[in-house]
């Protein structure tokens, strides 16, 4: 028996996702007294052997392919489809992310298998011959999802962040296996065909502060004290749905399901009232303080800290008192 | 340049959503109903291809009767043709979902000829599965790229963009192709009084579901466990300043 990871990479860099699905298949494969082995994509992360092996796998395939230069999501499905044929695993399990949920996702459908995304749980007494229960996220992580996957090879994405990565305290050198894999022009077609490299700086996704404004700001002008704040924080601005379906700001702000989800050191609410949508976008914040009028907003009851006032006058009262306190 | 948009009827929730007492559904008994907003999104840029391109848009959903509602929202946006695969239940797993929906696509297009777009929702917004447009893709023969945050045709490719955490990554895709779109891509516009009186004329045409069980088998749904959270007030107003302050000090902001 095995559990097979999928890693994701981007042109050979491994990507910080690929770490917690290692450490899950190690797991899973631990409980069902079963092999872990892994699968990277493209000559290009053949490198990636040796942190896989910290990981503990035992064996490695090496899916190669003079097409496998860059990602592609028909072309790296099918690579798995025929790594999977070949190897017969009982589970393969790869990352909750765009990539990872999309070649799974392109593998089962070439398989004609089912498939499981964001699974948070894996049945503590899974071993491999039954079906296996797991708990999945919907609506972005505000409602969880008991399921069943009924086949002989189960196809699953980890949620992200839900699995703390661990290397294996002792481990043998893994066997390296490479594989050639046969595609045609069917799928050698969805290729990043082209690219424009991200500017080096802080990102939504990646900033320490962001200070966000929902429906109670009124109107994109009314923004400027919140920019201002975010400046004497060396932070970003955020923004709800309702905000982006006005027109006020640029979708790229956005936090929520269907936007950025955010992690932030803190993430200051301002006239958000906090629905679902918005709230599993910003739940992962360390710290929350909420800036609403209503006492009862959804945001303010959920956040770890509040002031209850008009963000029109608190906001500036805030910057005002850090210029005062820093001399600026 | 004819579109195909296959959108999804899914619950409005606010702040919370409760589950029906058997665990199965969620208790949609006080909400009201939307398009699932990567395919509102969907709709959108197919009405705008078709405006700058000719053509024209039709809608589909597989979903219960009362999912008629949603594709009678698309065509006061601009879509002129809707089809509804009914199902009694409330939801099919995403292999079941995919078969009917290309089966119905396979029938469409052989009286209308094949159409030149086929757009998904990247993911939808209730059962989040991530799967059904690239398993209809894939049935249908056609290529598909997901996460699209920009698409437009040249000479009958599509040219899509897509965010990452590297920059922005451009695919082409030769049509007839299928594309996930995701919301963002454009900002949906509002129904015009002349496509309210047209999404109530529409003739919905409907078609047979079919499609086999899939593997995924739904046990029953529970809500995550509820945070505890004390919040901290602190204060009222501007005078509140000083506080928070206090503590973005001690959170090391500043550092």
């Amino acid at each position: 028996m095995t559990v097979l990871a999928v890693v994701e990479h981007d042109r050979g860099i491994i990507t910080t996702a690929s770490f917690g699905v290692l450490t899950a298949a190690r797991n899973l494969a631990k409980q069902m007294g079963a092999k872990f082995e892994a699968l990277t994509i493209g000559a290009n992360a053949d490198a990636l052997s040796e942190v896989i092996s910290k990981y503990g796998a035992s064996t490695i395939h090496q899916a190669h392919h003079q097409a496998l230069i860059d990602f592609g999501p028909e072309a790296w499905g099918e690579s798995i489809a025929q790594v999977v044929r070949k190897t017969s695993p009982q589970v393969v399990i790869s990352s909750g992310t765009e990539r990872g949920h999309e070649i799974i996702a392109q593998a089962a459908a070439r398989l004609d298998l089912p498939a499981a995304m964001n699974c948070l749980e894996f049945d503590k007494d899974f071993n491999g011959t039954q079906p296996l229960k797991v708990v999945r996220a919907r609506w972005g992580g505000s409602l969880m999802e008991e399921s069943q996957i009924d086949a002989p090879i189960k196809l699953v994405t980890l949620a992200n962040h839900i699995v703390e990565p661990q290397e294996e305290l002792s481990t043998a050198p893994a066997t390296v296996l490479a594989i050639d894999v046969d595609l045609d022009d069917s799928v050698t077609q969805s290729f990043v065909q082209d690219r424009v490299e991200r500017v080096a700086g802080v990102t939504l996704a990646t900033s320490p502060v962001v200070v966000s404004g929902g429906r109670g700001v009124g109107s994109a002008e009314a923004f400027a004290p919140l920019e201002e704040l975010a400046g004497l924080l060396n932070g970003v601005v955020g923004c709800s749905r309702a905000v982006t379906n006005n027109g006020w700001r640029n979708h790229t702000d956005q936090v929520g399901q269907t936007g950025t989800r955010i992690a932030p050191d803190i993430y200051i609410a301002c006239g958000i009232s906090g629905a679902i949508q918005h709230w599993v976008g910003a739940m992962a914040s360390k710290n929350i303080l909420a800036i609403n009028i209503d006492a009862q907003a959804n945001i303010v009851t959920k956040a770890g800290y509040a002031v209850i006032g008009d963000l029109h006058v608190v906001v500036p009262a805030i910057s005002a008192e850090i210029r005062r306190r820093r001399n600026l | 340049m004819n579109i195909l948009v296959c959108v999804k009827r899914v619950p409005a929730p606010g702040a919370r959503i409760n589950i029906t007492s058997d665990g199965q559904q969620v208790d949609t008994a006080f909400l009201g109903f939307t398009v699932s907003p990567h395919e509102e999104c969907a709709v959108e840029q197919a009405v705008q291809l078709v405006e700058k391109h000719g053509g024209e848009v039709t809608v589909l959903t597989l979903g219960p009767a009362e999912a008629q509602e949603q594709l009678r929202t698309a065509v006061s946006t601009g879509a002129v043709k809707a089809v509804l695969v009914p199902i009694d239940t409330t939801d099919w797993d995403p292999q079941r979902t995919a078969q009917a929906i290309a089966t119905v696509i396979t029938e469409l297009e052989a009286t209308n000829g094949k159409y030149d777009l086929i757009l998904f929702g990247n993911e939808s917004a209730d059962s989040c599965g991530y799967q059904v447009g690239i398993r209809a893709a894939l049935k249908l023969d056609r290529p598909i790229v997901n996460g699209a945050k920009g698409l437009d045709i040249e000479n009958s490719v599509a040219v899509i963009r897509r965010e990452s955490d590297a920059g922005v990554e451009i695919y082409k895709l030769k049509t007839p192709a299928c594309v996930g779109v995701k919301e963002g891509i454009n900002l949906p516009r509002y129904p015009t009084m002349k496509g309210r009186l047209a999404s109530k004329k529409v003739e919905i045409t409907q078609s047979t579901a079919s499609g086999e069980v899939g593997g995924l088998k739904l046990i029953m749904l529970r809500r995550p466990p509820e945070r505890a959270s004390n919040t901290k007030i602190l204060g009222n107003g501007p005078e509140a300043a000083s506080a928070v302050v206090d503590l973005l000090e001690e959170l090391g902001v500043f550092k």
